[in-house]
């Protein structure tokens, strides 16, 4: 494979409603940004693909009126997959394998905010026989902690120990919301949300929109001085009847991990998709990550969950520590579906 | 570059409701049917790639997601390709970047709408804050390009009933279309209930549930019981939806697609080069107006090639042989079908509708307001 570099990444800071805001709003200001970041036109873009979902704004072709954001004219090689943003970033690095273009530009966005996001997650289960009994995405996270806690590796204190350390790492990140310093005793003491989980292990509604340029080796050298070299990424699914897997594992998370040769070396820093506490611990088992990989310093999805953006951000995060400098070798996952169904992970390195 | 082969199609019979499917069921009947005439199984395939127009068509929200138990993708990649209603064609675009980039071996492809587990109307037409509301669905929305595409053509208003009733003779001779209307007659349509002027209820496509599945394989891989058809290019472009100044009759995003698959494939004359097309033809006006777009023919003589005949089954460079849009439309999947049919071409399948030595044919499909488009090349010689 052809090394491709993350080159820039611009995220809109997240906030629990951007109410001012519409598509084109959430996105142009990052596609501008981040452009600007590398001294890059539109005109100098080879590809576009974006991620977004329809149902989140409850409408149809969402993406078609946030393609303006990118003024498509003249008329640009462009795609759209209705997923995390971390799938259109795959599409454009396969894309870029061919050779015959030099960049790409990735964007997703997200308002989670218009409706009753639980409620309407409910929409991606199966529609025979799951969806009618409307199972909320907080509850099916409380049936896989559930799990977890049977399994007895963890405790509600572990996971509240997550949800403590993440929102300490989040108030150094100026596009994190949902930040502060809080006591892990106090915590525990707190009324379930949904048994057993607590308001603490559960990730905030965000509005946000994010933005990655991409470029051949050749080109990224030309444009930054640490471009961040995916080495490797990959992504898998599990079933999706959550009676047929095993909630306290993330088997698709490991084999990606593998595929993408996270082994493969020493890991600075990993920035993990992990929109609900214990899904933190699951993660850093199936990733096997080393005591010492310093785990989601902006404070991930639980201080900030822009839906459709949280996974591409966590790509862009883990870049820009590469691209500034603080980081040799990093790892970046993304996670689509009830209950991580759906895993995505990549390496960058420095040069 | 990697060569890419497709190796297996399969394509769901087409109604208005299949009722005796579920919409895992009904994604199923295609792909068996791919694999089965590439002469693979699920476990051969490396990645499955799906696509489907608007969620909110079957009410499910990334349907992906649970058909990727139905589709034999779990512990394999799986994507979900949303491009309007060109998404037919990019889905099997991004499957076939997967082959040529080298990252998989053998990639399934499917695309599907189940129509009547919804109501597109409603879907269309939502109230969307700060924009009118088009409440009149695609057709209105069509209607005023093919009424500007015949005040600068000076094309005769009988061109469009031409091409309903050339399509629809096609379908009888393609068992899986969902409209086989054997009395259909210039007469028939013309008599139809005018629906969005110039547009009459037999100018219109229906609404149809159904899939069609491709395998794509890479070149070490091509070795399906029947020849492969080889992909000789491919390409999508897109522009703004609305701007002062847009040409939407002749959109420049379909000329620029068009041009760049040319280069690929080193087609220099279009019309003598490519035998055949399946092009994406929701309203029976399109045919003359796609002609014009993908460079068959100048500006403003494309209904005169329908006009002459040109485009029928028997005819110089014949179009939608299968009986198109007009005939049968899973929305998402109509892309997918058009650039299966080609494949079908080129690999002698196409049973009565088949083009006598078809080489090289086009697949083709539109989106959005005439600005998302995807199409290939396939040929039967190895590139």
């Amino acid at each position: 494979m052809r090394d491709i570099a993350i080159i820039a990444f611009a995220q809109l800071p997240n906030r629990r409603r951007h109410t001012d805001r519409e598509e084109v709003e959430l996105v142009q200001p990052v596609v501008a940004e981040a452009l600007e970041r590398v001294g890059l036109n539109k005109s100098q873009i080879g590809f576009t693909c974006s991620g977004s979902s329809d149902y989140l704004l409850g409408r149809p072709f969402s993406f078609v009126s946030a393609l303006d954001s990118v003024a498509p004219w003249p008329p640009i090689n462009e795609s759209h997959v209705e997923m995390d943003g971390a799938w259109a970033l795959y599409e454009a690095w396969v894309r870029l394998q061919h050779g015959d273009i030099e960049t790409a530009l990735v964007y997703a966005y997200g308002k989670s905010s218009l409706g009753s996001l639980r409620d309407v997650l409910s929409q991606q289960l199966d529609p025979y026989y799951t969806a009618p009994l409307w199972p909320d995405a907080i509850s099916l996270a409380a049936l896989q902690a559930r799990a977890v806690l049977d399994a007895g590796w963890a405790s509600e204190r572990d996971f509240a120990a997550v949800a403590q350390r993440n929102r300490a790492q989040g108030k150094r990140n100026p596009n994190a919301h949902q930040v502060g310093d809080y006591d892990v005793d106090a915590l525990v003491a707190e009324p379930y949300l949904v048994e057993p989980l607590r308001k603490h292990d559960c990730p905030p509604i965000s509005d946000g929109a994010a933005c990655v340029i991409l470029a051949t080796a050749e080109r990224a050298r030309t444009l930054v001085k640490r471009p961040a070299f995916i080495r490797g990424i990959d992504h898998r699914v599990e079933p999706h009847f959550l009676g047929m897997r095993d909630l306290t594992e993330s088997p698709s998370t490991r084999l990606a991990a593998e595929r993408a040769g996270a082994a493969e070396g020493k890991l600075d820093i990993a920035e993990v998709h992990a929109p609900f506490a214990h899904q933190e611990l699951i993660l850093q088992r199936a990733l096997q990550l080393a005591d010492d990989v310093q785990l989601n310093p902006s404070g991930g999805a639980l201080c900030a969950n822009p839906m459709m953006v949280a996974g591409l951000t966590r790509l862009g995060e883990a870049a820009n520590h590469i691209l500034r400098g603080d980081a040799g070798r990093v790892l970046a996952h993304a996670t689509s579906g009830p209950c991580l169904q759906q895993n995505l992970v990549a390496v960058m390195e420095a040069e | 570059m990697e060569r890419c082969a497709v190796v297996g199609i399969g394509q769901t019979k087409y109604a208005a409701k299949r009722k005796d499917l579920s919409i895992p069921g009904l994604l199923r009947e295609a792909a068996l049917r791919a694999l089965a005439d590439a002469d693979l199984t699920f476990k051969d395939i490396d990645a499955v790639v799906v696509g489907t127009a608007p969620d909110m068509f079957e009410g499910i929200m990334m349907p992906e997601l649970f058909l990727a138990d139905a589709l034999g993708a779990v512990g394999k990649p799986i994507m979900r390709v949303h491009t309007a209603g060109s998404v037919g064609g990019s889905t099997a675009l991004v499957a076939s970047h997967l082959i040529t980039s080298g990252v998989h071996q053998r990639v399934l492809t499917v695309a599907f709408e189940k129509q009547s587990e919804s109501n597109a109307m409603w879907a269309l037409s939502p109230a969307i804050p700060f924009q009118p509301q088009l409440t009149a669905g695609a057709g209105g929305y069509f209607a005023p390009l093919i009424r500007a595409y015949m005040r600068r053509s000076g094309a005769p208003s009988h061109v469009g009933t031409l091409v309903s009733v050339k399509d629809r003779l096609n379908a009888l001779k393609n068992p899986l279309a969902h409209l086989h209307l054997p009395e259909i007659s210039r007469e028939m349509v013309e008599q139809s209930p005018m629906l969005w002027d110039p547009i009459r209820y037999l100018d219109t496509c229906p609404s149809s549930d159904g899939a069609a599945a491709m395998v794509l394989v890479s070149e070490a891989h091509a070795k399906s019981p029947t020849p492969p058809a080889w992909v000789l290019g491919g390409a999508m472009r897109s522009e703004a939806v609305l701007f002062s100044g847009r040409d939407q009759v002749n959109p420049k995003a379909g000329r620029d697609a068009a041009k760049d698959l040319y280069a690929q494939a080193g087609i220099h004359d279009p019309r003598k080069e490519i035998d055949c097309a399946e092009l994406y033809v929701p309203f029976s006006w399109f045919e003359p107006m796609w002609l014009e777009n993908l460079g068959f023919c100048d500006e403003g003589e494309g209904w005169k090639l329908t006009e002459r005949g040109v485009t029928a089954l028997d005819g110089e460079l014949p179009i939608n042989m299968s009986g198109g849009v007009l005939s049968t439309n899973p929305i998402g999947a109509s892309g997918m079908i058009r650039f299966a049919e080609a494949a079908m071409q080129v690999r002698g399948q196409a049973g009565e509708h088949q083009v006598d030595g078809a080489r090289v044919a086009m697949g083709h499909a539109y989106g959005g307001g005439s600005q998302f488009f995807s199409m290939w090349l396939v040929g039967s010689q190895k590139p």
